[in-house]
């Protein structure tokens, strides 16, 4: 850099900062404008507002479909669906959709957004692939969405279906995960892959495909730890998993990602990323037995064309039931 | 965290920044945007409406549109409102009068209340504190075995009983506390929904007998709108008095936040930000606010110009650079005080844009002192006067700093140009577009790159950063 460059760097920065501070730092009554506010949020009022906000947001799509279809009608349903967390653009899109399509009062535009969100959410092939055997299912997803609870539910499934099942704890980070896998392997009584803590998870993944041609299974489900889907090095070793079930089964028939419904517009990049690294072909939209609503799973399966298998409705074994668009649609509007 | 948020606000106030008075219309489409982009980033649809009708009543009141920079001034409201709303305190654990403390982990399944336990349990003991740590998640099997493993990881005792009712256990641990002197008692509570009746009063009972200084509801960055329902849902059975917000390292956005906040009232005491268990760090509400609206570390350095200039002075300076009577002398004592604030790439870093828009200006110190030592060289005449300055003052100059008259000359160019810029942008123009910054030739004659002329009318559009109308007093 010569003289003259930097001088003129020098000058940029003397001048930004002189306008940065001539303008936040000469400005009379600064205690008032000023942008740090020491003064403490009004607890009370705030919450007491909110709870307003909250009580007319529940329950008054009901109301709202027999009102008349004005613009505080359009609002409002662009609210419930951005509160069912299905998300601002894409909402703005839905409810201009139903504009479009003329209704002739609140019914009809119930009747023709129903059908436009199912429509949004019909095609893909939702069905359990079982190409080869044993059938590999590799679980994946961020911390704390439920992949665990999942896999006992999904091993409970296909024992319902006569399948025989072995599951490998390849969670080896988190603590307490591979006890807790194991727990479920007694209950259910099937084939458990077992693991020290911080063993490499790759090396259990292929264990546990050597143990199903062992015992003769017909299905391996190979759980994985958390993680964060922006954590590089996490999402390698996930990769390197994919790899090396990929080279020992020919083909992962299902790999599932657990997506919990309380998740918000983050879910969409949850998901990209972790179809960026392994084949995803599945979502097990899981918790759908509280008060989410799981919506932003219509714009993953929008963007990323993965569609959802399976929702997580309980806490006993048998509470993982096959998506129905129509049903979860009308939760969702309920 | 909040980087997406952040980006959002950058190119909504880029288009307002500076504008003259604001019309209502305008304010709308503002709004719109920035409603947008709180949705975006799972603010919850009313706590986003309440704090949008907030900016709107003040941006339309007299303190924006008797502002001179209304832009400014509603980028200011937001941002209070934020700050407001994510609270400004930077909230500390509550000191009972007697020990132990005692902090019950409460939330949904998978929200991160085991961890968190952790980590706080490590705090804590870094602290000198003997913390102990009680297993009262009986509900998800292997939660007792993940807390044990937690605890042996951080030194920390574990109290556990395998088959027992939480409460029970509750009683047990604390007596066991009480025996062995611990200072601080952290309850690893089951994940329950808030809805769910019968664990909803497992959880009363369990604070009634535990009587907990400190309730904290753990809420996952990630939670969407719901993240409302589930904190009034908590709020309703027993007295949260501050929130931990789980998995910041991801690339959520984290309107979760505000919403909790605002609906619980209580402070945002913890974030956990990463995997290692000493990744855990206390929760800044201003910093949270100033990145979610695109300031960057501007507050930070605001606090070091502060510190650095005094109102006055600053004032002085504007107005000398706005009669073009702004000399090297000056330049000389500005740039001393700017070093003085720190290395200028990590002060120009934290104005927003000026990082990505100066990028490649790659600021050596050393150049800078180079260029202090020509200035220095010269005479008090010629730092005032710098016309005086003749072929061989120059040479005397570039012997006397140790540099060429080649440098001298380019030094006294572009110190000309400047000059002719600052004067235009403090006599009523506008900033220049960080482009022109970006381009040194944007001062004029550059030695080795085009010439840009010199913008002096209002700039348009996308590369500015900030519009300063000058201040008539």
């Amino acid at each position: 850099m010569n003289t003259g460059e930097i001088l003129g760097v020098v000058v940029a920065s003397v001048l930004l900062l002189i306008v940065v501070g001539v303008f936040f730092i000469r400005r009379p009554g600064r205690e008032e404008t000023s942008l740090v506010v020491d003064r403490p949020a009004p607890a009370v009022s705030l919450s007491s507002r909110l709870a307003k906000t909250r009580n007319a947001l529940s329950g008054r799509l009901s109301g709202l479909f027999g009102g008349p279809l004005n613009d505080a009608f359009w609002d409002q349903l662009e609210e419930t669906l951005i509160a069912a967390d299905i998300g601002p653009v894409t909402s703005a899109r839905i409810v201009d959709q139903v504009k479009a399509s003329k209704p002739v009062d609140g019914q009809a535009a119930r009747t023709s957004l129903r059908d436009e969100m199912v429509a949004g959410l019909t095609g893909p092939d939702r069905s359990f692939h079982m190409t080869t055997r044993p059938s590999v299912i590799l679980v994946v997803g961020v911390n704390g969405t439920g992949k665990t609870t999942s896999i006992a539910k999904l091993a409970r499934r296909l024992q319902h279906e006569e399948k025989r099942v072995v599951l490998g704890a390849a969670d080896t980070f988190r603590a307490g995960a591979i006890d807790q896998l194991r727990m479920w392997a007694d209950r259910l009584g099937v084939e458990f892959v077992d693991a020290e803590t911080g063993a490499d998870p790759a090396s259990v993944a292929y264990r546990a495909i050597e143990r199903a041609r062992a015992t003769d299974a017909d299905v391996v489900i190979v759980d994985t730890a958390g993680r964060l889907h922006n954590n590089k090095n996490l999402m390698e070793q996930l990769a390197k998993v994919v790899r090396v079930l990929e080279r020992e089964a020919g083909e992962i028939d299902n790999v599932m990602l657990v997506v919990d419904a309380t998740t918000g517009q983050n879910g969409i990049v949850q998901a990209e990323a972790f179809v960026g690294v392994a084949p995803v072909n599945g979502i097990i939209l899981t918790k759908m037995d509280g008060t989410a609503k799981g919506g932003v799973v219509a714009a993953i399966e929008h963007e990323t064309g993965v569609p959802v298998r399976f929702i997580g409705v309980g806490e006993s074994m048998d509470d993982l039931v096959p998506f129905e668009p129509a049903a979860f649609v009308d939760a969702l509007l309920d | 965290m909040f980087d997406n948020l952040t980006n959002r606000f950058s190119d909504v106030f880029r288009q307002i920044s500076g504008k003259g008075k604001i019309r209502e219309q305008d304010l709308d489409e503002v709004l719109r945007d920035v409603r947008m982009a709180l949705l975006e980033a799972d603010v919850n649809v009313g706590v986003a409406g309440n704090l949008l009708r907030r900016v709107r009543e003040r941006a339309l009141g007299s303190e924006v549109q008797q502002s001179l920079t209304p832009g400014q001034q509603i980028i200011k409201v937001v941002n209070e409102e934020l700050i407001q709303t994510l609270g400004s305190d930077t909230a500390e654990l509550a000191k009972p009068t007697k020990p132990p403390l005692i902090i019950s982990m409460v939330g949904l399944q998978g929200s991160g209340k085991t961890t968190s336990a952790g980590k706080l349990a490590k705090q804590l003991k870094d602290a000198g504190k003997r913390p102990i740590l009680v297993a009262a998640d009986l509900q998800r099997p292997a939660a007792i075995e993940q807390l044990i493993v937690l605890g042996e990881r951080v030194g920390v005792p574990v109290y556990s009983e395998q088959k027992s009712k939480p409460a029970r256990l509750v009683k047990a641990a604390l007596k066991e506390a009480d025996r062995m002197g611990n200072d601080v008692v952290i309850i690893d509570t089951a994940g329950r929904l808030q809805i769910d009746k019968e664990l909803m009063d497992e959880l009363a009972d369990v604070s009634k007998v535990a009587q907990p200084d400190e309730t904290l509801l753990v809420v996952d960055a990630m939670t969407g709108q719901v993240a409302v329902d589930v904190a009034q849902g908590f709020l309703d059975r027993i007295r949260v008095t501050g929130i931990v917000m789980s998995k910041l390292d991801g690339d959520a956005r984290g309107g979760a936040a505000i919403s909790v906040r605002e609906v619980t009232g209580c402070p945002i005491k913890f974030a956990g930000v990463g995997e290692g268990l000493d990744q855990f760090e206390v929760f800044h509400p201003e910093r949270m606010a100033s990145r979610i609206l695109g300031m960057g570390d501007v507050l930070t350095l605001i606090e070091k110009a502060e510190t650095a200039f005094d109102e006055e002075e600053a004032e002085r300076t504007a107005e000398k650079m706005a009669r073009n009577e702004f000399d090297l002398d000056d330049f000389l004592d500005q740039m001393s005080k700017l070093r003085k604030m720190g290395p200028l790439k990590q002060l120009l870093g934290m104005i927003p844009g000026a990082s990505a828009a100066l990028a490649g200006a790659d600021v050596d110190e050393a150049d800078l002192s180079r260029v202090e030592a020509i200035i220095r060289s010269m005479t008090a005449a010629e730092r005032s006067n710098p016309n005086l300055i003749d072929k061989s003052r120059k040479q005397r100059i570039a012997r006397g700093s140790g540099s060429t008259t080649q440098a001298v000359t380019a030094l006294l160019k572009q110190f000309g140009q400047a000059k002719q810029m600052m004067s235009a942008v403090m006599s009523g123009g506008a900033m220049p577009s960080l482009e022109a910054l970006q381009n040194p030739g944007a001062f004029g004659g550059g030695v080795a790159t085009k010439q840009r002329p010199v913008q002096t009318g209002p700039v348009r559009g996308q590369n500015r950063v900030k519009g300063k109308k000058k201040k008539k007093k």
